[in-house]
């Protein structure tokens, strides 16, 4: 059950774009800075194969510039 | 205690979401969250807003702190300071949460029959004066010991030497800045004759490339380090890592160098050997302003009580220094250092091209090493023989970790060889301090005593009877731990500790004495570019808790020294950095005027004519220099700064069968060293909760070891068992592990080793041989 944390750099003057874009993908979490073109991201997925399905919703999405990996936890599965 | 899987992971999402933005504020310290934000401000309150530099690290950032009602509520970098220019980071924007802990000392302790009861400040102040005194009579003046820091500020500092030095008449003073600068102090003097860079910030506007040797700036001068970045964008200017361990500065560089522990000292005479090769040599800087020097070789380690070491230099000459290098052409030093001979020549390069403007930064990694001070003069010798120093953009620049390791450590002189003028060794500066302390000069004891490790292994041994422990942790801090804490334990040793918090250094003290934190009193910090700044009393301090200066002042009164600490109580802090620009008076160390610290964010020293000097040694811009040419290195009798001949030699303890891995110890972004106050701070506790072990991931394949897992480190002094990350903060080369020091509950100097730099007496905490088992 993976949880990770990544930092999200949009391309110039397309935040706002990849802000919508991010949290329109299920199990993501998005929080946008007041002050600098970054977003933090956190992704809750149910396991490897998801997260895969996870990693190409990003690489399509086109305001997306950089995205890196920051924390990465992995949670027990519930019973 | 039972937590639901849903409950943790919720738990751990917001983990995650935290240690997100704490690596954004890495990266873009000032960024704003708006949750964090909100959490933090007060909203719709006024606030008055006063200037200080900030508590937290040698970058000495202008802050402006918002004050309600008496309390310190909210921190904003100061858009003036030229230190900052607005930026702060996520230590500087928590700090005054550390002052409002829950279990804030605010009562002094004295130890009765094994337990610590409350007195009132006066019967404290008196025990520990008659203790004093008690034990000079007993065991003569050399039994009594300050130890302080370079988070004292200049007055703590000063009354502080002025008392003992002066009055008491011993040396026995040192402060943890040994720990951690001690060799950037050797290296400035035996390269330069003069303590502290040459250069200031500003040269990260002008410099085509940084050069970070083993300094992990991203997490331990994010300030500086952001300002790099931004440079990177704006001119493109380049950022090369050169370090042991992957980190969140290499992953931030345009290259990283990994080089195995200790080789740094082959990899910078490679360096030289390329430079003096390729021609690249700037021949008439070189034979205006340079001679060149070997010392003694195979100095030892220091493992041993009593050790002694004195360098004998010898002068050379360019033939002799050539022919020494030809042990370190590239392609040799790639064998024993893991560089490629591609990238030593890729880094001479930079160095050798007249074109560009090249800065090297270092902190810990060449200050804590068993060659420290080789490893100063050998970054020395590379911006000397290419003529890249002292002027804007090219600048050697050795950082420091504490907010006034500088100011109050180097420029006071509270080690035991100094003064605040000169050393002790010299009858003129012994006379000129003594003259200004209102003392006899035989008062003045003209013989060092100890360094700071043989100061605790004279409290171990007995030779030292009282210590008194003012602003730092060493009961966290000290190499090979153990030893130290159960000397101190030991029958007939009388500790005071005065801090603001409960620590495991207040656990072996007999009397704990609660302190004024920061802006709860009136004081000074000096940062690394040579910056004093000022900064009043803003809020009360709690309950009895009174400065470090003050508690100093008023024991020495009990003493008999009315006549020297003739202070006044509403004005003590004017009149003792009156008393103490004195020593500095002249164009090569004056001092700026209190008034013009109150007014602005800061001024560096020499202040000459109502100037700050950005660049010591240049005719340019700084009014010391006499010789007529364009460079002056006063600091030497004959104006010339010394290139020195110094090889490479092994470290103390290097990985072996029985224990094959290399230990590293270190900090992390959110920690304030030992985390008696960060961990104080919940954003940040939460961010980085406890201490842990960094794995390489092939290492952690291999031993089938997986984050979380907990592992048992063992050295020759002791064990330890620690949980284990592996691709989290950092990454180890093979075959090293990296421990943060941070977390008093996992003691990781229990197991590191006391070896030092013989030359500068600073503990190389970089390095020793361990074992791993997985538990
Ligand atoms: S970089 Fe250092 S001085 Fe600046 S805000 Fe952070 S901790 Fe404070």
């Amino acid at each position: 059950m993976p949880i990770k944390s990544y930092l999200a750099h949009p391309h110039q003057g397309r935040k706002e774009e990849l802000v919508t874009a991010i949290s329109e993908i299920q199990g993501c979490d998005v929080v946008s800075a007041k002050n600098e073109e970054i977003l933090v991201v956190v992704t809750e997925t149910e396991n490897k194969e998801e997260e895969e399905v996870l990693k190409i919703k990003f690489d399509a999405i086109e305001s997306l510039k950089l995205l890196a990996m920051v924390s990465g936890f992995n949670t027990p599965k519930e019973h | 205690m039972y937590t639901s899987t849903t409950n943790r992971r919720s738990f751990i999402k917001k983990m995650a979401m935290l240690s997100a933005m704490t690596a954004a504020a890495t990266m873009f310290p000032g960024i704003l969250f708006a949750e964090e934000q909100e959490r933090g401000l007060p909203k719709g309150s006024l606030l008055n807003w006063k200037k200080a530099p900030c508590r937290f690290c040698g970058v000495g950032c202008g802050v402006l702190i918002g004050i309600e009602k008496g309390k310190a509520v909210a921190v904003k970098g100061d858009p003036k300071s030229t230190v900052n220019k607005g930026l702060c980071c996520v230590k500087g924007y928590h700090s005054v949460i550390a002052m409002y802990g829950k279990d804030r000392l605010t009562k002094p302790l004295v130890k009765k029959n094994g337990k610590y009861v409350e007195t009132s400040m006066k019967e404290a102040l008196d025990l520990i004066a008659s203790k004093m005194k008690e034990t000079i009579k007993d065991f003569g003046k050399d039994s009594v010991s300050i130890y302080g820091s370079g988070q004292w500020t200049i007055p703590d500092g000063y009354v502080a030497s002025k008392l003992f030095k002066g009055c008491i008449g011993t040396n026995n003073v040192e402060a943890n800045a040994r720990l951690c600068m001690a060799s950037a102090v050797t290296g400035f003097l035996t390269s330069f004759g003069l303590d502290e860079p040459m250069g200031c910030y500003e040269d990260i506007d002008h410099a085509n490339v940084y050069v970070l040797w083993g300094n992990n700036m991203a997490e331990m001068h994010p300030v500086l380090f952001s300002r790099m970045l931004d440079q990177r964008l704006k001119r493109a200017a380049k950022i090369i890592d050169f370090t042991t361990r992957t980190t969140r500065t290499s992953m931030a560089a345009d290259k990283s160098i990994l080089f195995l522990p200790q080789t740094d000292l082959a990899v910078g005479n490679a360096i030289c050997y390329e430079i003096i090769k390729n021609g690249w040599v700037h021949t008439s800087f070189v034979e205006k302003h340079c001679n060149f020097s070997k010392g003694l070789t195979n100095m030892g380690y220091g493992l041993e009580d009593n050790f002694k070491f004195k360098d004998r230099p010898e002068k050379i000459d360019f033939e002799t220094y050539k022919e020494f290098l030809n042990d370190y052409t590239p392609e040799k030093v790639e064998k024993m250092s893991g560089v490629s001979a591609k990238d030593i020549k890729y880094l001479a390069a930079y160095y050798g091209d007249p074109n560009k403007k090249v800065m090297s930064f270092w902190c810990m990694g060449p200050n804590q090493h068993s060659r420290g001070t080789w490893m100063n003069n050998i970054i020395y010798n590379i911006h000397l023989l290419t003529g890249k120093i002292s002027t804007p953009g090219n600048s050697p620049f050795s950082l420091t970790g504490q907010p006034s390791a500088c100011g109050t450590v180097r420029e006071v002189g509270t080690l035991t060889h100094k003064l605040p003028h000169g050393v002790v060794m010299n009858k003129k500066h012994r006379e000129f301090a003594a003259k200004i302390w209102e003392v006899p000069v035989e008062n003045i004891d003209p013989k060092p005593t100890y360094h700071t490790v043989e100061m605790f292994r004279a409290l171990d041994r007995g030779d030292i009877r009282f210590m008194w422990i003012q602003v730092t942790n060493p009961m966290v801090t000290m190499p090979k731990l153990k030893r130290y804490r159960d000397g101190a334990n030991k029958e007939g040793r009388f500790i005071v500790v005065s801090d603001i918090y409960p620590t495991p250094t207040t656990d072996i003290a007999d009397v704990i004495l609660p302190s004024a934190m920061w802006i709860e009193r009136e004081g000074m910090y000096g940062n690394s570019e040579r910056r004093t700044q000022y900064f009043e009393q803003m809020v009360s301090p709690p309950g009895e808790a009174m400065s470090d200066t003050w508690q100093l002042i008023e024991v020495a009164k009990r003493m008999g020294f009315e006549k020297q600490f003739y202070y006044k109580e509403a004005t003590h802090i004017e009149e003792i950095y009156k008393e103490y620009q004195r020593h500095h008076v002249g164009k090569k160390h004056n001092m700026a005027p209190l008034e013009v610290l109150k007014k602005q964010p800061g001024a560096m020293w020499p202040y000459v004519d109502g100037k700050s000097t950005k660049w010591r040694f240049n005719s340019k811009y700084d009014p010391a220099c006499t010789n007529g040419k364009d460079f002056h290195f006063y600091g030497k009798p004959d104006g010339k700064a010394i290139i020195w001949q110094r090889p490479y030699e092994p470290a103390a303890e290097s990985p072996d069968k029985e224990y094959p891995y290399w230990l590293c110890t270190g900090r992390v972004l959110e920690h304030w060293h030992t985390g008696s106050m960060t961990r104080r701070i919940p954003v940040l506790h939460k961010a980085m909760p406890h201490s842990y072990v960094e794995l390489n991931p092939e290492d952690a394949k291999r031993m089938q070891i997986r984050t979380g897992d907990k592992v048992k480190l063992t050295t020759r002094r002791g064990e330890i068992i620690l949980p284990v990350a592996i691709n989290q903060r950092g990454i180890p080369a093979p075959m090293q592990v990296f421990v943060p020091f941070f977390d008093e509950n996992l003691l990781i100097n229990d197991i590191t080793l006391d070896s030092f730099c013989p030359i500068s007496k600073e503990p190389d905490y970089k390095k020793c041989a361990v074992k791993l088992e997985k538990v």
